[in-house]
This record gives C-alpha cells, structure tokens and sequence, in this order.
C-alpha cells in the first residue's frame, strides 16, 4: 500500500499573453499517497488553483500544459485521449469547486446535477434507484433529502459548498482535489464544511488535495502541506514539521505572519510584493524578498531536495 | 404569489392598452383640427353612392365627438367604443366595419410574424450557441460574416433584392399577393401550396435578416456563459460535451435572448409591415398602407390599436413564461 | 499620428469597413453634386422610363427623374432627416438618462417608465398616426422632428444603464465626498467615461431615424415632392416597377441604402468595440 495513488512530475503550465509568457506552474513534482491529506498552500496568484485545474487537464486556451506528466495509479493522464480523460474526471479524480457561489447552474435542481454525472458516466440507473442513491449522497454531506428538488439560489453558502461536495463522492473518486472550498464561508460553516469533507474523505478512503491559503485550516487538516510560490513548490513536509521547523525562508515568514491568540505584538509581513509570472527574478524566485539571499540565489535556481523527511527547495535549507 | 405577479403584469397590459387608445385619440388631435371629421366632412361634400352611408356615418361620428361636445365627453364615449372592439366603419370601404376589415387581415400577418420569428430565433439562437462552442464544425465559421451584413439591413430591402432574383429574373416565386389572383380561399391543398408559395419570400426576406441577429446575440451570450464557473465544474464532473453545451451553457444563454426577444418585438412588426407593403401580402401592413392612401382614419386608428395591444398581450404572456424559464425570478418580484 | 490611425484600423475591420462605405457615398454625393444638375431630380427633366446609358447612368423614373440626380440629391436628404432626429434623441435623451441615474428617486421612475413603455409600442405605427394627422404633408425637417419624438426612447435607457453603472464607481463617491456639485459631477466624472458609449449610441440612434424616415416614406407618408430614397421605393411601389421591368428604377435607391445601412452597422460595431476593450481580444 505505499505506492502513491497521484503522482505529478515536472508540471509546467502557461498561459500565453501578448506581453510575454506567463508561468503559472513552473516545474512542479509531488507524489500523493491513497487515503493521505495533502495541502497545497500559496498567496493569490502563486498557481495553486492552475495546478489543480491541470491535474485534470481543464485547462483552456490561451493556457496550456507546456511540459510534464500526471500518473493516476499507472494511467498517464496525458496519454489519455478526450473520452478517457472525460471519464476519468468525477470517478478517478474529483473537484470540489472554489466560490460554491456559482459553481451550481442556477437553472438546473440540485438532485438533476448530482444525477446527470450518473449518465455521462454510463450509469444507466432507474428513477428510484437514482432518487435512493442522491438521497444518500446528501445524507453523507449532511443535508435533507428534499434539497434534491431544490434550486442553488434557494441554498445557503454552506449548503451549497456541501452539495459540491455530495457530487464530488457520487462515483467514489480514489482522488478529491477541493479547490478552496472555504474561502466565501464565514467560519462556523467553514468548520462544517470540513468536518464534512474529512468525513466523506475517511468514509471513501480517498486521497484529498487542498488548495487554499489559509494556514490555520491547514494545519487542522491535512497531513503533509506543499508550499508553492511563484508557480514553485518551495517546499513540502509533514505538517507538524512545516510548522514547528519550516525551512524555507519563504515558509518562515508565512509562519511568523500568522496572528497568535497568546502573543502580542506587530504583526509581521514579508515585504515587498509576489513577482509577476510573467517575469520572475532570475534564480529563486523568492530571492527579492528574502534577507538571506546570496549571490548562488540570484543566479541559479534551487531544485527540491530532501531533507530529514521534508523536501525544501532553498540553497540554503 | 403567483398570483400577485400575474396580475401585476396583467395591469401593465391594461395599462398598455388604455395607452394605445388614448394615442389614437389625442395624438391626430394635437394639431388643432380633428382630422377624421375633416375627411368625413371631405367625403360627404364629394358625393357618391355611398352618400347614404356617410352622411350616416358623419351624423353618427357628430353625435359622438362633434365640436360642441367637451373634450372629457369625446374622450369617454371614443374609450366606450374601443371597449366594445367597435371602431367604426371603414370610410373607404363603406359599409364594411374596421373590425370586419382587421379580422380577415390579421391571421394572415400572424401566420407570416409567428412562424419567421419563431423560426428566426430558433435558428439564429441555435446557430450563435454553436458558433461560440469551440467544438463546433469550422466551416460554420463562414456562415458568420453574411449573417453579420444581412442583418443590418431592413426587411424589406431584401424582400425587393429577393423579388428580383427569385421571382424575377428566375420565375421561381411568384411576386405579389397573398395567393394567385383569381383563386379562391378554400381549405385544400392547392390552395394551401398557393399560400405558401406566395408567402415564402416574405418569410424569406425576414427570416434571413433575423437569424443574423438573434445568432450574433446568443453568440455573445454563450461566450459569457462558458465562463462561468458552473461551466467549468460541469465539465470536471466528467460530463459528454452536448451535455455541457446545451444544459449548462444553452440553456443559461437563452435567458436573456427571450428578454431581447421580447423587446424586439416592436420593431420586428414595423419591418414586417414594410415586407407587407411590398409583397402586396394580405396582412395589416397592406391594410394599414391602403388605409393611409384612402386617408381612411377609423382602419388607421383600428390597425394601430389592435397592433398595440397584440403586442401588449404577447409581452405579457412572455413575461409570464420567463420565471418558468428562470428559476432565480420567483413570481413573487415584480 | 497617421500610421497609428492606419495600424489601429487594421486591429479593427469592422470600423475601417464603415468608414470606408460612409465616404465612399460622401464621395458620391459631393463629386455628384458637382457634375450632375440637381434640378434634374425634378419630374419631367428627362424623357420617362430610360434603361440606364451615358446619357443617364441610373436611368430614369415614369414621372422624367434623372436618377442618378435623384440619387444625389436625395441621399443628403435621408441622411439629414437620420441625423437631425439622431442628435435630437440621442441629446434629449442622455439630458434624461443623466437626471434620472444621477438623481434617482421619483424622476427616475417617471423617466424609466415612460421609456419602457414607449419602447414596448412599435414605433412606427406612432409615427404613422402623428404624420397621417398633420395637416398636409410634411417637410423634410418636419419629418425629422416627427422621427425624433420617439427617437429620444432607446438611447435614454440605454444611457441610463451605463450611468447607473458607473455612478457607483469609486472616483464617483470621492469626487461627491469632496463636494463636487451633482452637475459638474456629470460633466466632468461621468460624461468622459462614457463618451465611447455615446458615440455608438449616437451612430445607431441615426440608423433607427433613417430606418424609421425610410418606413414612413415607402409608405407614402414622407415629403411628397422630395427626391428622399424612401420617396423613390414608394413611387417604385406605385408604379409596380418591379413587375414591369423596370430594375434600375429600384436598384439604385436599394444599393444607396445598402450601402448607408451596412455603413453605419460597421461603424457601430467599430465603435463597440473601442467602447468596449474586453470585446476586443474575445473569440
């Protein structure tokens, strides 16, 4: 059981700008174990949500995935022809959408969207059999069989997020990438919400992705964190470790940023500013900001290198 | 509720067509004069055989709204005749009554306007979606550019451009009326190839400068749409393409087509008049175009009432069918 | 300054495309204006019903027209009835957009009402009534007014929309926070921003007048004796000249219209899309 169920090497994404290329995912590499909690944290902009776009190649035009391969189990993604990859979304890898605000079609039932997965997925199910099967998938997220005939305006943030959620398990994914999927919700019913996703992750034995960038929400809930910035993996770890010995300089100042209930005290930032991905610095990309930067970070880019169970993409880790 | 929101559009309706009376009643009066009585003054001082029937309608129309008669009176007994679809008699067509005039008039414009603009909008709006589908076949991105330029032009230009190339140079159609002179309305096939022999051109003439307007709009609709988020999720939940074009991305596209639809309905009916006109089609556009050379106010007057107030009652029950089509407007708003 | 103007429209077809179809007729009219008699345009200045030759490039008319003069003559008469009753609705009607958005409150609801249902009644029966109930028939300048009391309708909600849109933007809030009075406010904060917007309404404004002149003259209640296009295709009409043969009698009028309708569609979407940016790399 130790062979890893999701496995990204060397993914490149760009989107092409008249004004110049832009890297939206530069390199990246991680292995996802079955059944484990992986966080993927970063600012707005650092890429995150691309990456997670990619993995299920929903990404358009003008992006495109430049270089690198997805392993699902021993299927290469990229080998997979449309129909393939088509089939392979919800079943073998599920989204559970950011901004649940708009992510329902506001003219279709909820129970219909859970549904219309089921016969696009060849699964020819009679009229009971499938009102019996939606019931249940909004039982395991917690909500009442009658938001089945429900439209998404007539939900709550919360609700709705949580319908997400009842679609993304419906055909027993081995992967759930959740795309952000607090970020609109105030925090009692972020708290449900991902009581309700360990729940049905647990329940399934699936392998979860969570993007976002709330540490404190990663903290409570994955197992292992990848820190990405500037479209970089910088650095991944146990999430005890992360916090406890973070190790890259950029992962320090996101831990030191981070407001304590006990301490008082300014507030501390990392100054300056995120590079565009259009023109990243030369070498690490972090170096800018960085107050132990030295003439190797300008010049030549970091690679990830195992340390003591973590991997930390730093010349000076 | 449901309620409440019908009959709140249904005032609206009403209110459209007290409007529509009190036009025909003030506007030909703003100029001073009251110019129906001027014709029927005209019109008996020439004499004829239809004397009789002028002098009696020039009595009756005195008796109604002559000048010694308040303007509030006038006002009340014209709205009193309007509620009983009573618009008099045609002045040049004596003794038949506007009513008469309009009844065997209108199926036929209903006919020619329901079936191009239902056709129109179907085809156009399917075609747009289409055309903003990336799946879709590239040569439809041909047919792009003369929708675009067709449909900039009026109804009827191209009806006079089709006359001459189709009825014209090649005798394929035939280039006037409403079915062939000589032939009489009956229920049979003949009759019915006759009429719609007759009536493809003007079905062709606003049908192909439609479409490229509604497919342009619904075009930009669906390029909107396929933004949006639940576009996306649709597509990571796995489904078939078609599934996504027309239950996610259609679907929510077409909404506000109806709405432009409903607001295009106006104009669609003054272009059709105009195809009317020059066809020569028995519909109330030739109704309403004799009726001006005949200075024929009661049928100018019974046209643009009842034209009014079908417009009025189709946006209504457009209005009632569009929260049905958008679950987001509860009857409950206005 | 001029390789920028050339550069930009080749980004931008469609506007090229107008502006090529309006001079091209401006051409037209101005050089015909300057080779060709007007007063030919009157009836009986030239023997009836002439297929065209040199001697009378468009041909001539049942009542002795030079066309070709009728043409000339007559385009700047439609084109002037679009653009009077253009302006004047597009004037009236960003004065009304601007009260009601900026204002709001009962002005606004008497303003929106009035346009909404003004639109819901087709306009050219509204014009009909009004022109079959003045006295005599009308000028080419009364036709005008005529076309732009219901001109002023459309633009006014459509001005409405994007000033109530941008009224809530943030330099609005600062530039009333820091007193400036609700007039200068429009003047100096909304007016500029919209100036685009108004340009490609005020084009389409002019198609709608000449559209709406063009329908009333087919229909015989247009300035009688004027040689307007709309007046030509109604003596077409009248005299069946289609089915007597008579192509040229109609052809030149339609191309004439052709061109002005296509014309000010290219401009309006060239306009749209400079009032516009985000449509302008789209699909």
């Amino acid at each position: 059981m130790s062979e890893p169920v999701l496995r990204v090497e060397g993914l490149r994404v760009a989107f092409d700008h008249p004004l110049g290329k832009v890297r939206a995912v530069d390199d990246v590499s991680f292995a996802l174990m079955p059944g484990e909690r992986f966080g993927l944290a970063g600012e707005s902009g650092s890429g995150k949500s691309t990456l997670a776009l990619s993995i299920l190649r929903l990404i358009k035009p003008p992006g495109h995935i430049e270089a690198g391969a997805v392993w699902l189990d021993d299927a290469r993604i990229a080998d997979l022809d449309d129909d393939g990859i088509r089939r392979l979304r919800l079943a073998g890898i599920a989204l559970v959408p950011q901004g649940s605000m708009n992510s329902l079609n506001p003219v279709l039932r909820i129970g219909r969207q859970i549904a219309d997965a089921f016969a696009d997925h060849g699964l020819r199910l009679g009229h009971r059999e499938e009102q019996r099967r939606i019931a249940a998938l909004l039982a395991a997220v917690g909500l009442p069989p009658t938001i089945a005939r429900m439209y998404p305006h007539e939900l709550s943030g919360g609700m709705k997020q949580r319908a997400c959620i009842a679609i993304a398990i419906s055909l027993r994914p081995k992967v759930i990438i959740a795309d952000e999927p607090t970020s609109a919700l105030d925090v009692v019913v972020q708290r449900q919400v991902m009581a309700t996703l360990a729940r049905v992750q647990q329940e399934l034995g699936a392998a979860v992705i969570l993007v976002g960038h709330d540490m404190g929400l990663m903290a409570q809930f994955v197992d292992r964190l990848g820190i990405m910035y500037a479209g970089r993996l910088v650095e991944v770890a146990p999430i005890a470790d992360i916090i406890a010995r973070p190790r890259h300089p950029y992962t320090r100042a996101l831990i030191a940023a981070l407001p304590s209930l006990e301490a008082r005290g300014m507030l501390a930032g990392i100054p300056g500013l995120a590079p565009s991905l259009r023109e990243l610095p030369s070498g690490c990309a972090f170096h800018p900001r960085c107050d132990l930067a030295t003439d190797r970070c300008r010049a030549e880019r970091p690679v990830l290198r195992d340390i003591a169970g973590s991997q930390v993409g730093c010349h000076l880790a | 509720m449901q309620a409440a929101y019908i009959a709140r559009r249904f005032g609206v309706f009403l209110l459209i067509v007290w409007l529509a009376a009190s036009l025909n009643f003030f506007l030909p009066r703003l100029s001073g004069q009251d110019p129906v009585r001027t014709k029927l003054l005209q019109q008996a001082a020439l004499g004829g055989y239809v004397q009789g029937g002028i002098d009696e309608m020039t009595k009756e129309y005195e008796r109604r709204f002559g000048l010694d008669k308040p303007l509030w009176r006038q006002y009340l007994s014209y709205l009193d005749g309007v509620a009983h679809l009573d618009f008099n008699y045609s002045i040049a067509n004596y003794p038949r009554r506007v009513s008469e005039l309009i009844a065997d008039a209108l199926p036929w414009t209903l006919a020619l306007l329901g079936t191009t603009t239902l056709l129109s909008f179907a085809i156009g709006s399917f075609l747009g979606a289409l055309l903003a589908w990336p799946g879709a076949p590239r040569w439809m991105r041909w047919l792009m550019p003369p929708l675009w330029a067709l449909h900039a032009i009026p109804f009827f230009l191209l009806g006079l451009i089709l006359t001459y190339l189709l009825a014209f140079q090649i005798p394929l159609l035939p280039i006037f009326g409403g079915y062939s002179a000589g032939a009489f309305p009956a229920l049979s096939w003949r009759f019915a190839t006759d009429v719609l022999q007759h009536a493809l051109l003007p079905a062709l003439s606003i049908i192909l400068v439609a479409t490229g307007g509604w497919a342009l709009g619904m075009r930009g609709m669906m390029v909107t749409t396929m933004g949006e988020d639940y576009v996306t999720f649709a597509e990571a939940k796995g489904l078939k393409a078609p599934t996504v074009f027309l239950r996610y991305c259609l679907r929510n596209a077409i909404l506000p087509q109806v709405t432009a639809l409903a607001l295009a309905l106006g104009q669609i009916l003054s272009g059709a008049v105009l195809v009317e006109v020059i066809f020569g089609y028995p519909g109330i556009g030739t109704l309403l175009f004799q009726a001006i050379r005949e200075n024929d106010h009661f049928v100018i007057q019974g046209v643009v009432f009842t034209v009014i107030v079908a417009l009025g009652f189709t946006t209504f029950v457009l209005d009632v069918i569009y929260p049905w089509l958008d679950p987001r407007i509860s009857y409950r708003r206005a | 300054m001029m390789r920028g103007v050339v550069r930009y429209l080749r980004r931008n077809p469609s506007l090229a495309l107008g502006t090529v179809l309006l001079a091209a007729l401006a051409l037209f009219v101005v050089i015909g204006g300057m080779l060709v008699d007007i007063e030919d345009a009157r009836p009986l200045s030239a023997p009836t019903l002439r297929a065209p030759s040199w001697e009378y490039p468009f041909g001539t008319d049942r009542q002795g027209r030079d066309l070709l003069a009728v043409m000339i003559a007559g385009t700047p008469l439609t084109l002037r009835i679009g653009f009077i009753a253009g302006f004047l609705g597009v004037g009236i009607g960003t004065v009304l957009a601007f009260i009601a958005a900026y204002y709001r409150g009962l002005l606004d609801t008497v303003i929106r009402g009035i346009a909404d249902i003004g639109l819901t009644v087709p306009g050219l029966l509204v014009l009909i009534i009004i022109a079959v109930s003045l006295k005599g028939t009308l000028t080419v300048n009364q036709m005008a007014i005529v076309v732009a009391s219901l001109a002023w309708l459309y633009p006014t909600r459509t001005i409405r929309a994007q000033v109530l849109s941008l009224r809530e933007r943030g330099y609005v809030e600062v530039a009333r926070l820091s007193g400036m009075s609700g007039p200068a406010i429009i003047f100096f904060e909304l007016m500029p921003n919209l100036l685009p917007y108004l340009a490609a309404t005020l084009v389409n404004a002019v198609s709608a007048a000449i559209l709406a002149s063009i329908g009333l003259e087919v229909l015989g209640l247009g300035p009688i004796d004027a040689p307007t296009l709309g007046m030509t295709l109604y003596w077409v009409n009248f005299n069946a000249a289609m089915i007597n043969g008579w192509w040229w009698w109609w052809l030149a009028p339609t191309v004439i219209i052709l061109m002005v309708f296509l014309g000010l569609f290219f401009l309006t979407v060239g306009l749209d899309e400079i009032a516009n940016p985000r449509l302008r790399s789209a699909a």
